[in-house]
């Protein structure tokens, strides 16, 4: 190719190409940071939590009459939610996946301080748990109806507790049954029997970097403030969830039954500002190529213009119209390939600052040759119109000018 | 030709050039605009979380802090929130011009009209004097007096949103509300009020509209209202129970003083040490003297900061406002030297480069302010587009004002006269002779 001319050219003309090259630069280098924000807000948002999302939604129920009996609104709520048809499980609950908000506290396989205990996130069912979250249990048993106990405040753990499988391969290893019957410690020293494990439940968190070390704990909190999840059969939740709520309501005028909503829509609360942010950068990179490419036709058309007499030089001195093209093209490779080259420097610098301050995650280095070579493909596309103008000069202009 | 005669006739070429090349000079104005909106709107959001909410008073309101922490921590600040022991006692010793103690609490409101079911308002309990403190706008009616907070008696006033929900926007004043277990008398409705951030509470405030209710500070603990809102202790409880928990070193109180200069808040951070030194002859207050009240804008400086989220997006919004200048200083380029002959004959004709230079930079300038009030639209645009991409409720936190209007145009004016002087530059530098030789 005719780098060495080219580069002569440019030379001659720094600024045409140093502004292609900068621009480049900088769109790469935002490119790339924003794709590894991006990467990482979906990869969060986009985690499975394990359980029927589909089918599910959970309410509150929260007591302001005066001497409210707890325990018995939970029963008698539990009675009503099982005993209305098209609901399949429903359970109390103490945080729902996804949410936010929950409890964790950390479990070890040998009591004592000095173990490293597994931090998981813990989840308050009873019998009904596995069923009203829709997940599967791959060892092991189910709660047993006498397993939950009615505790207010804090008390000792129940004996027998359900573990998700990712937390199970992390505290027995070694064991092909996932510790089923084995025995974990929680609040390092009470033991609990490991009755059964389940394929996969998230915990409540979904940025948390150990988001699927769940268990499930039968229990039932004792508070005027609960919440329940419920199951529905498949299609039916939406046409349940206003006479769920409704009943609620009318069975217990001494409480507020609030924040009724789906999975999804717990869904959309938690990701809201991760989620717009998402968009924003999308836009923004949208828009940032379009007006680099933009930006590089607007210079290479000026530069044809420029050129317009040594072109048609070129051309009476027996360059083909490929050759032009070709010429035009090849110094646009050029630039832009500095500029990429540039661009990269300039993207790990910033992403290093974000890293560092701002806890903007590191950036996948796949996603480095992948904007580099869709600059390239930008960058040559934008070009071709100029170029193919370019190659349009006759000939016969030579013979017109000085 | 001098002066204004000079810059009209200036400013009539420039009009006249922009008008010769009307898709590049578009082209330009909406690169710099497309640029100056998104830039903008990032540094509107990243200010509002700074921006002074109430402008008439930020200097005499402050907010105290007293360090009765834990004497391990490492901290170089007093805890951000009091005890209640140490707010009663502030509140008791009325020191201040006016002074507020408050928490965030939720309630139950039993609406009047029985086909409405109970629901739960954000509610506000505080002195009496929050309202002149922050001038809160009354519709009807006002706020309750001290002597009606320190007898517990149960009154309330209603935000605008809340009478409107419950009254359908009637005077409400004077009628009875059920609120979580009691009859509650109201005696006023709030009008219409949008502070940028719910300032006076920084660990549950933010954006968002004001509470729903406000009710007297004592009945706090006289009616055991469901607190809510940051709580830390570093020292565990005494026991059980409502009591232990008021006698605790849990701090979860905000607490606002008016201090109207000088030397009123040099008196009262004196009272303050006066206290704390009380305190530690009773055991209290481990930590050296570190009792502070600070103006409410250094406050929402050291507390209130910017999320992470929103500085990431200004940084990444200025690299855009960068690329989309490259490219207008392309522009600019092609288009002034696009006029190189006429440079050149205005050049011999005997104009001289000075003057030519200014000719151009007006023609930048003129751009500039296109694209700055390109900008401006953009800019709210990009807000809108914001505040809809976000369910939560912003209140009127993202609204741009005339400050960041301003600032949108002068950034769009400086940047394309910085962008132009290499151009100008460049076009005025031409050689009359080789123009005139060619044709």
């Amino acid at each position: 190719m005719e780098f060495g001319p080219i580069w002569r050219a440019a030379m001659r003309n720094k600024t045409g190409a140093l502004l292609v090259v900068l621009q480049v630069a900088f769109t790469q280098a935002l490119i790339v940071n924003a794709v590894a924000i991006v990467e990482r807000q979906s990869l969060i948002m986009g985690r499975p939590s394990g359980i029927d999302e589909a089918n599910i939604f959970h309410v509150r129920s929260s007591a302001f009459a005066d001497n409210f009996n707890s325990r018995g609104a939970i029963e008698e709520d539990l009675r009503l939610l099982r005993g209305t048809p098209g609901v399949t499980a429903a359970v109390q609950i103490n945080s729902v996946p996804i949410s936010g908000s929950g409890m964790s506290m950390a479990l070890q396989t040998t009591p004592g301080d000095q173990a490293n205990g597994v931090p998981t996130s813990v989840y308050y069912v009873d019998e009904q748990g596995v069923d009203a979250l829709g997940i599967e249990l791959i060892a092991g048993e189910r709660f047993r109806p006498e397993d939950a106990d009615w505790v207010q405040g804090v008390g000792l753990w129940p004996p027998r507790t359900i573990l998700s499988k990712t937390l199970a391969e992390a505290l027995f290893p070694e064991d092909p049954g996932l510790g089923v019957g084995k025995i974990v410690y929680i609040g390092e020293t009470q033991p609990m029997t490991v009755a059964g494990v389940v394929e996969k439940l998230s915990a409540p968190w979904p940025g948390w970097d150990l988001a699927e070390h769940s268990i499930l704990v039968p229990r039932h909190p004792v508070s005027t403030d609960t919440t329940y999840l419920i199951r529905t059969e498949a299609g039916r939740r939406d046409a349940l969830m206003p006479d769920i709520e409704r009943a609620l309501a009318e069975r217990e005028p001494g409480r507020i039954v609030l924040d009724m909503l789906t999975m999804e829509q717990t869904r959309e609360r938690t990701f809201d500002i991760g989620g717009a942010i998402v968009t924003i950068l999308v836009f923004t990179v949208t828009l940032l190529v379009a007006i680099t490419s933009l930006g590089v036709a607007g210079l290479t058309s000026f530069n044809v213009t420029r050129r317009y007499k040594q072109i048609g030089m070129r051309r009476a001195l027996g360059a083909t119209r490929g050759q032009i093209l070709r010429y035009f093209l090849a110094e646009n490779f050029l630039f832009t390939a500095i500029g990429i080259v540039l661009g990269a420097i300039l993207a790990v610098a910033i992403n290093f600052v974000l890293v560092t301050s701002f806890d903007v995650p590191r950036f996948s280095w796949v996603w480095m040759p992948v904007s580099m070579l869709g600059l390239i493909v930008v960058s040559l596309v934008a070009v071709l119109f100029p170029a193919r103008r370019a190659a349009q000069v006759p000939p016969a202009v030579a013979t017109r000018t000085v | 030709m001098q002066g204004s005669g000079l810059l009209a006739y200036n400013f009539w070429l420039a009009l006249r050039n922009i008008r010769r090349n009307v898709v590049l000079s578009i082209l330009m104005v909406v690169a710099i605009g497309i640029g100056i909106g998104a830039s903008m709107s990032m540094v509107t959001v990243n200010y509002r979380f700074q921006a002074n909410p109430i402008p008439e008073k930020s200097d005499v309101l402050h907010y105290v802090r007293l360090d009765s922490g834990d004497p391990n921590a490492q901290n170089d600040a007093p805890p951000n929130q009091l005890t209640y022991l140490d707010a009663t006692a502030l509140l008791r010793a009325k020191r201040a011009f006016r002074e507020a103690a408050m928490s965030q609490a939720r309630m139950a409101v039993v609406p009047p009209d029985r086909e409405q079911r109970p629901f739960f308002a954000r509610a506000r309990a505080t002195s009496a004097d929050f309202f002149a403190m922050f001038n809160a706008p009354f519709a009807h009616g006002g706020g309750w007096t001290a002597a009606e907070d320190e007898g517990a008696e149960q009154v309330v006033v209603l935000s605008a949103p809340t009478n409107d929900r419950l009254f359908g926007g009637e005077n409400s004043v004077g009628r009875t509300l059920r609120l979580a277990n009691g009859d509650y008398r109201i005696v006023g409705v709030l009008d219409e009020w949008e502070p940028s951030t719910l300032f006076w509470d920084t660990s549950s405030g933010g954006p968002g509209p004001v509470e729903d209710v406000f009710v007297p500070w004592s009945l706090i603990v006289a009616n055991a209202l469901q607190r809510q809102g940051n709580t830390n202790c570093w020292k565990p409880l005494d026991g059980t129970g409502l009591s232990a928990f008021l006698n605790s070193e849990c701090v979860w109180i905000q607490y606002w003083a008016e201090l109207r200069n000088e030397a009123e808040h040099d008196d009262y951070v004196a009272f303050l040490d006066a206290y704390a030194t009380e305190q530690k002859a009773l055991g209290r207050f481990p930590r050296p003297l570190d009792n502070r009240a600070t103006p409410l804008m250094d406050w929402i400086a050291e507390d209130g900061g910017v999320p992470n989220e929103a500085r990431v997006l200004l940084g990444l919004s200025i690299l855009f406002l960068a690329v989309c200048l490259i490219n207008t200083l392309g522009m600019l380029l092609a288009k002034f030297l696009g006029k190189a002959s006429e440079i050149g004959i205005r050049r011999a004709l005997g104009a001289s480069r000075g003057r030519l230079m200014q000719q151009y930079l007006v023609e930048a300038g003129i751009i500039g302010i296109a694209g700055g009030l390109l900008g401006i639209a953009l800019t709210w645009a990009g807000l809108r587009g914001i505040d809809g991409l976000i369910d939560e409720d912003l209140g009127s936190f993202l609204v741009i004002d005339w400050k960041m209007a301003l600032a949108a145009v002068g950034l769009a004016i400086l940047a394309t006269l910085v962008t132009s002087i290499y151009p100008t530059w460049r076009a005025c530098s031409v050689q009359p002779s080789v123009y005139l030789k060619s044709n």
